[in-house]
């Protein structure tokens, strides 16, 4: 139920965003890492349900979800982390650092212009 | 014709920035804090009743309770004599930050040695949402099954301590299939620098693990 909550900061952000450059938007790109567990159709829901009789109103939203990565301890590289296989894709060594998951982000806006 | 902005604002800033005022005041006043998540019913208040009885001469401990309503809670916490802010969200899933601090203003902070906030009962939101705090303390039940650590990897990735409660259960034969050495290799691997207790806030059992932990992170972060 926290989309409601994401959902509310997005639209914050894009109203302060827009307005600032006194244009309406048409797009936004956000991203999260898949530890936010953000639902895209909850969001999505929520998001146009608040946007209603803002300027944010009938746009579109796009959602990327990042994967974790995780930094293989014996050959250094970086692999999307699974949880249902915990080892390394490049060298299938199972000791490895989890990096921290990325934070929910307001990637980019695209808005109307004449 | 449309024009791209590029951003990389942070969505949850309205709530990080409470949870940044609420850090300060934590350390201005010298409190460390812990938030304290998990499922409903794993017993966090049962570990923290047990906790502030047993540690009073050496901590003492004030309480902020999250629940979606009722001040049950707050009121466990009050009957051992520490003080003790109740919220009801009113439905919502997680505690913010903007409600931790108002509350952190209504607890007797010179009178307490440190702060814990017991979260509303639920393993996803609420890690999603900082609160100011030093570090998270998980807590999972055996009855809830040892499949918790990969199906809620989030809060296992990121707590201070995983406390696994309620061991007294495994005695008998019903909860026999609970693999306390899965959960503790699942989460390690999600988590390699977190500490695991494996307690019973009913008997008493291996309480003393994470009481140490506790009195020496209070000293330390004091």
């Amino acid at each position: 139920m926290h989309e409601t909550m994401v959902a509310k900061g997005l639209l914050d952000s894009i109203i302060a965003e827009s307005e600032k450059r006194n244009a309406k938007p048409t797009k936004a790109k956000m991203s999260c890492g898949t530890f936010n567990t953000v639902n895209d159709e909850v969001l999505l829901f929520a998001f146009e349900a608040i946007a209603k009789g803002t300027i944010c109103e009938g746009m579109k939203l796009d959602i990327e979800h990042k994967s974790i990565q995780g930094k293989c301890k014996s050959c250094g590289k970086q692999f999307d982390f699974n949880i249902t296989k915990p080892a390394c894709s490049h060298c299938g060594c199972d000791k490895f650092d989890l990096l921290p998951d990325p934070a929910l982000l307001l990637e980019e806006i695209e808005l109307e212009t004449d | 014709m449309s024009k791209k902005i590029q951003l990389g604002t942070k969505i949850l800033s309205a709530n990080e920035q409470y949870a940044q005022q609420n850090k300060q005041l934590l350390t201005d006043e010298k409190k460390p804090c812990l938030n304290m998540i998990s499922s409903p019913g794993s017993g966090k208040t049962t570990i923290l009743v047990r906790t502030i009885s047993d540690l009073k001469a050496k901590i003492k401990i004030g309480v902020i309770e999250g629940d979606i309503q009722t001040e049950l809670d707050a009121e466990r916490i009050r009957a051992t004599n520490a003080p003790a802010v109740q919220i009801n969200t009113k439905g919502a899933c997680h505690l913010s930050a903007a409600q931790v601090n108002s509350a952190l203003h209504k607890l007797p902070l010179q009178e307490i040695d440190a702060v814990v906030i017991e979260n509303v009962g639920n393993l996803v939101c609420p890690s999603a949402f900082e609160l100011g705090e030093n570090d998270k303390v998980v807590v999972l039940s055996v009855a809830e099954g040892d499949d918790k650590p990969i199906k809620y990897p989030a809060i296992f990735s990121k707590a201070k301590v995983l406390l696994i409660n309620k061991v007294d259960m495994l005695a008998g034969t019903a909860l026999a299939d609970f693999d306390i050495e899965k959960v503790k290799a699942d989460t390690l691997r999600l988590n390699k620098d977190i500490q695991i207790f494996c307690i019973s806030a009913k008997t008493g059992e291996g309480m003393q693990g994470w009481y140490d932990w506790l009195c020496e992170s209070v000293g330390k972060l004091k």
